[in-house]
């Protein structure tokens, strides 16, 4: 299966550990990413925060960039660019004055024909072989899946799931063998584009998603978004430095998860970059792969 | 030659001011054919009509023409006038000179030349009026009533007193309706089903009452004081001339263990039941699905894998072998009275347009209950004896949240009108909540109170000032399961504070529906219905208890939420129409409907294709002989509401609608 | 209501234009009488603790056309546009989408009201990608420090930022970087009429 691939500047830096599972994984999964050539920025909350019209024609650029490279469909791995891009592909839609407006900035010609998914959504397709591969068991690991507030909603602009009981993480997740746990902070923001300007508001907010997860039971964060992951990784150190909940929480990508399922040596899967130590859980599958068992199919 | 008198009225100023009446009048004076034509200051008064009379006689018209207001107006009037005078009155008729010409005109000029059109238009059709009489339909003088909720057990009732026979067919096994399953009602707290029960007793003794339960419409036919209604009589497995209601077929089912309807899932109820012990009438019915002998059938199963209510009967009621009946019965108008249900905030809904609430968990938070549910816990013949007790663990709750407009005025999900009961039993449920655990709290989240009946503000004041419920301003923007309680995220919008509490429950006042099975049941009347499934009343200010269908009329909250007092008294009106349609033994209609000429009739039937009314009849014809002629279409003089469609469509020409005849409307047209 | 009560008191020259009510409407396409104040956006808002002015009490001052009070929000710089309001609110409007017009509203007319932090940050954000049509995080802190002045803050994590391999020092412009930075210029033309 080919799907076009939009990184966003983030995987490129900041969160290469999501890009370099995520191509490991696709490898193995038969998904071919054909990166979209010459992309730029997706403007993120900078662009809409400040020019309506700007939000909406640098995703649209890199739409039409994907249309004439003939791909019908865009992942963006990262929830905010992904949102955007799906946004601007229901403002084309819906919102003639601003269709008008930025195909008349990008000179026309393009079709909106360019379909945008979410690492959920092209993920919830490969469940089959996600549970066919696995081999690496990790029953008995509790996960708590994190949307944050980009993936699924609004609903009308990402028509996929559910926008206050999603499930598609949850299937991903229990096709690798672990156990999704029921919590209530899944849709919860993280704090978002404040990790610089307003770091206090992040570490009020990830407290709330540390904590809910650790009462739910679970071990380890799963979360589809560089930004979610730099929030709840980066500076978990502030939040737990506030004292109340214990050990820290690895916070894994949502590919780096379905990696470590099938077997990938986790260096690949980039778990050595992360702030919070990855080493634990490791180390339960670190004990596991020295006894191989076959898994039972779900 | 005609002689035909026109009488153009100056309204006062209305018409006058812009039109010249006297020079209109005299104009037409001169067409031939008129034989009188004056114009006076108000031709509608006593004098005014004195005038006419006069002409009549004096002059032997055979026609009048007044040229005045419109005639929704006084075409009653001025008709009336001349019969008086010995004129058949459809040989009477108006011109609309003022709201088709005076008050939409300025030039004086141009209008009265307009005036002398419109008056010369219906002059020349006059000419071609027939004399008609009054049609008389005979009125089968019994009614029926669909529902036996507290509103068709009331319209049942006051028919039933005025003298007339009532069939009150309700769908389920007892009638009563949502009000028996309430604990107390508003602003009184009187206990619901005590008062309801005298009701429902007194229906089923009343001689004129025929009470068909568990029973439905299946189909309708015919026109007002002429319908037959075919009603299938479900069966109960349970003879209802042998059961005596002693109740030990239920005391001895195997089978207790299933959620009961009547207690809206919180309590459990036997194969073999009665909804309520209070049921009318008393006789149980055998509930298919759960019952183990049918269910063995249905498997195919060849042994009686169960039939202990039939070993413990004592007459000998119970019969596996009941089939579904149908009656069918004459009568001459009907009463729909069909209720309500809740909206449920579930995932799956039963229509398009609606939407459940994720964000409140779609139901499958635990404690988390609806208005209906809390009024069974509050009964004390519900499933915990009236206390207040968490579904998940019996324990008494302490603090709980009420949270009003759950769908209503919430067009994100699908229902934009408000269910007008709910800000009042909320108050009913905190008052009722503090009276039953004084020390708990209640919490209100809502965004209006609307209490505007006899006595209800004042209820809801003394919700907050006696029961001290507290009440916050504004939506719960989320709910979710936390430990043993919910926690529930909202804000006071007078404060501006957003407010989290956590509840240990949680009632959700629900939006009001139209019943499910409401769509299917108003095209068997025919009545239409809005995009909810509320029942469309004939005029939403001055006919509020009518349809559209002649004969057929409405009470209740299947045409709109409303409360108990509001339906009772729609009831009523409902019975007050009825009986007066039943006041004569004969129905007067307007002849002013279509008549087909046998002669030229070539028996197409596109007319009976194209009658929206279904008012086309196949009528054969023979000779002397008895042998057929042929059939020609016929129509059918009750249900015919003169649209004149047939007319437009019959290649023959057959078709006429009287008052509005080819002949006539051409001879207006070329008039002009 | 129209806008400017304000001016008189202040001193300053009255706005001239359409009230702020009718340009958010034109700017947004959305009516905020729509909104029937309900709180249920300000009651799921993650940063309502914080915020001044509550969600559903912009919307409010927006419909009493109080522009100054509202354009001198703090709040409205505090919405992270996390959707939660737009999903759940009844009527179909859309808060982050007002909030969003009034944030460009600010900025244009009243940038004395942009608080440092965010406005820094927002500036620093988009000169990347006009610079290079990607935001490389080392430029992208180090101008934002310079343009906030928070110097000192997160210096620490840089040395672990570095050796994760998480700070690319050396940006790559695309190829198309003339094309991005016609379309900011296009953009800022194209600004709702003044």
């Amino acid at each position: 299966m080919k799907v076009g691939y939009f990184p966003g500047c983030s995987l490129h830096a900041t969160a290469r550990e999501f890009d370099e599972s995520l191509r490991a994984v696709a490898a193995v999964l038969d998904i071919d990413l054909e990166e979209v050539q010459d992309w730029a920025c997706c403007g993120a909350s900078s662009a809409h925060a400040t020019s309506h019209v700007l939000s909406v024609a640098l995703p649209t650029r890199t739409l039409a960039l994907a249309e004439k490279q003939n791909l019908d469909r865009v992942l963006a791995p990262c929830a905010a660019c992904y949102n955007r891009l799906a946004t601007a592909r229901y403002a084309l839609n819906h919102d003639k004055k601003t269709a008008a407006q930025v195909q008349s900035i990008l000179g026309g010609g393009f079709n909106n024909s360019v379909g945008v998914v979410s690492i959920a959504q092209l993920l919830s397709e490969a469940t089959t072989e996600i549970r066919q591969k696995a081999k690496v068991p990790l029953s008995g690991w509790k996960v708590a899946c994190y949307y944050g507030c980009l993936l699924v909603r609004p609903p009308e602009v990402c028509g996929f799931d559910d926008a206050e009981v999603p499930s598609s993480l949850e299937s991903i997740v229990s096709a690798t063998g672990a156990t999704p746990v029921k919590w209530d902070m899944s849709l919860e923001c993280c704090g978002g584009g404040f990790s610089l300007s307003r770091t206090a508001s992040v570490v009020r907010l990830g407290r709330l998603i540390l904590q809910s997860a650790r009462n739910a039971g679970a071990q380890v964060i799963v979360v589809a978004c560089p930004m979610c992951h730099s929030n709840l990784d980066f500076r978990q150190k502030a939040m737990l430095e506030r004292g109340g909940f214990g050990d820290a929480m690895p916070i894994l990508f949502l590919s780096q998860l379905v990696g470590l399922s099938i077997g990938l040596d986790p260096i690949r899967l980039g778990l050595h970059r992360h702030f919070v130590s990855t080493q634990p859980l490791l180390d339960r599958i670190g004990a596991a792969k020295s006894q191989p068992e076959h898994r039972e199919q779900a | 030659m005609s002689r035909i008198g026109v009488f153009i009225c100056h309204c006062g100023e209305n018409i006058d001011r812009t039109v010249d009446c006297s020079r209109v009048a005299q104009t037409l004076g001169e067409l031939p054919g008129v034989a009188h034509s004056v114009d006076y200051k108000y031709m509608c008064s006593d004098p005014g009509q004195a005038l006419i009379k006069q002409a009549i006689q004096e002059k032997h018209l055979d026609g009048v023409v007044v040229g005045a207001c419109s005639p929704h107006m006084h075409e009653k009037t001025f008709r009336k006038a001349a019969a008086g005078a010995g004129l058949n009155p459809f040989l009477c008729e108006m011109a609309n000179l003022r709201e088709h010409c005076s008050w939409i005109h300025e030039d004086r000029e141009r209008a009265t030349r307009k005036a002398v059109d419109l008056g010369r238009f219906i002059v020349e059709k006059i000419k071609f009026n027939r004399p008609l009489s009054t049609i008389f339909i005979p009125v089968e003088r019994r009614a029926l009533v669909i529902g036996g909720g507290i509103a068709g057990i009331q319209a049942a009732l006051d028919i039933a007193d005025g003298g007339r026979e009532v069939i009150l067919v309700e769908k389920e096994p007892s009638i009563g309706g949502h009000m028996s399953q309430l604990s107390e009602t508003f602003p009184t707290l009187d206990c619901s089903q005590c008062i309801l029960t005298p009701r429902m007793v007194e229906v089923a003794q009343n001689p004129r009452i025929k009470l068909l339960a568990y029973s439905e419409v299946e189909s309708v036919e015919g026109y007002i004081g002429n319908f037959q209604v075919k009603i299938r009589r479900k069966a109960r497995y349970v003879d209802e001339t042998k059961c005596n209601g002693c109740g030990e077929c239920q005391t001895n089912c195997p089978n207790k263990k299933i959620p009961g309807e009547f207690d809206q899932g919180l309590g459990m109820r036997t194969a073999i039941y009665v909804p309520f012990p209070q049921a009318v009438p008393n006789i149980p019915v055998i509930d298919r699905a759960n019952c183990a002998l049918f269910r063995g059938r249905a498997k195919g199963v060849k042994k009686v894998v169960c039939n202990k209510c039939a070993e413990v009967c004592g007459r000998k009621a119970v019969d596996f072998d009941q089939q579904d009946t149908f009656v069918t019965e004459n009568v001459g108008a009907i009463v729909v009275a069909t209720g309500y249900q809740l909206y449920s905030i579930g995932k799956k809904q039963d229509s398009e347009m609606l939407r459940g609430y994720g964000e409140y968990g779609y139901g499958a938070i635990p404690d988390v209950i609806d208005g209906l549910q809390f009024e069974r816990l509050a009964s004390a013949s519900g499933p915990t004896g009236g206390k207040i007790l968490r579904p998940s663990d019996h324990k008494e709750p302490r603090t709980i949240v009420f949270l009003q407009c759950i769908g209503s005025r919430d067009p994100a999900k699908g229902i934009e009108y408000c269910s007008k009961i709910c800000c009042m039993y909320v108050a009913k449920h905190t008052m009722l909540f503090h009276h039953k655990v004084h020390d708990g709290k209640a919490i209100v989240f809502y965004m209006d109170i609307r209490a505007g009946g006899k006595g209800y503000d004042e209820f809801v004041r003394r919700a907050i000032e006696e029961s001290h419920a507290l009440y916050l301003r504004g939506r719960v923007s989320r709910m979710y399961r936390n430990g043993d309680t919910i926690r529930v995220h909202g804000v006071d919008t007078l404060s501006g504070e957003p407010v989290v509490i956590d509840a240990d429950m949680v009632v959700l006042a629900t939006a009001m529906r139209a019943q499910p099975g409401i769509a299917a049941l108003a095209q068997k009347l025919s009545v239409s219905y809005d995009q909810h499934g509320f029942l469309n009343e004939a005029h939403p200010k001055l006919r509020p208890v009518e349809t559209n269908t002649a004969g057929v009329f409405v009470a209740g909250a299947c045409q709109a939420p409303r409360d108990i007092p509001d339906s009772v008294a729609m009831a009523s009106a409902t019975a007050s129409k009825v009986l007066g349609l039943f006041s004569k033994e004969l129905l007067e209609r307007e002849p002013l409907i279509a008549r087909v000429d046998r002669l030229t009739c070539t028996g197409c039937f596109h007319c009976e294709r194209v009658c929206p009314y279904g008012a086309v009849e196949r009528l054969p014809l023979k000779d002397g002989k008895g042998r057929l002629i042929k059939i020609v279409a016929e129509v059918n003089q009750g249900v015919c509401q003169g649209c004149g469609t047939c007319q437009a469509t019959c290649p023959s020409k057959s078709a006429e609608l009287e008052g509005f005849t080819d002949e006539q409307i051409y001879a207006a047209v070329n008039a002009l | 209501m129209s806008a400017d009560s304000s001016a008189t008191q202040t001193g300053r020259p009255a706005v001239p234009f359409a009230s702020l009510l009718s340009q958010v409407r034109n700017a947004t396409g959305l009516d905020p009488a729509r909104c029937y104040q309900c709180g249920k956006c300000s009651a799921g808002c993650p940063m309502a603790a914080e915020m001044d002015v509550k969600t559903h009490e912009i919307i409010r001052l927006l419909q009493l056309d109080l522009r100054d009070r509202l354009l001198a929000a703090e709040s409205i710089w505090m919405c992270l546009t996390c959707e939660t309001c737009t999903t759940r609110c009844p009527n179909g409007f859309d808060p982050a989408v007002v909030i969003d017009a009034l944030r460009e509203i600010t900025l244009r007319e009243r940038p004395d009201r942009v608080p440092r932090n965010i406005g820094a940050f927002h500036s620093a954000f988009l000169r990347q990608i006009r610079t290079h049509g990607r935001v490389f995080e080392f430029g992208l802190v180090a101008s934002y420090k310079l343009r906030s002045g928070a110097l000192l803050a997160d210096v620490g994590a840089m040395p672990a930022m570095l050796a994760r391999g998480k700070l690319a020092l050396v940006p790559r412009r695309i190829e198309g970087i003339r094309e991005v930075r016609r379309i900011f210029d296009e953009c800022a033309k194209r600004e709702e009429p003044r």
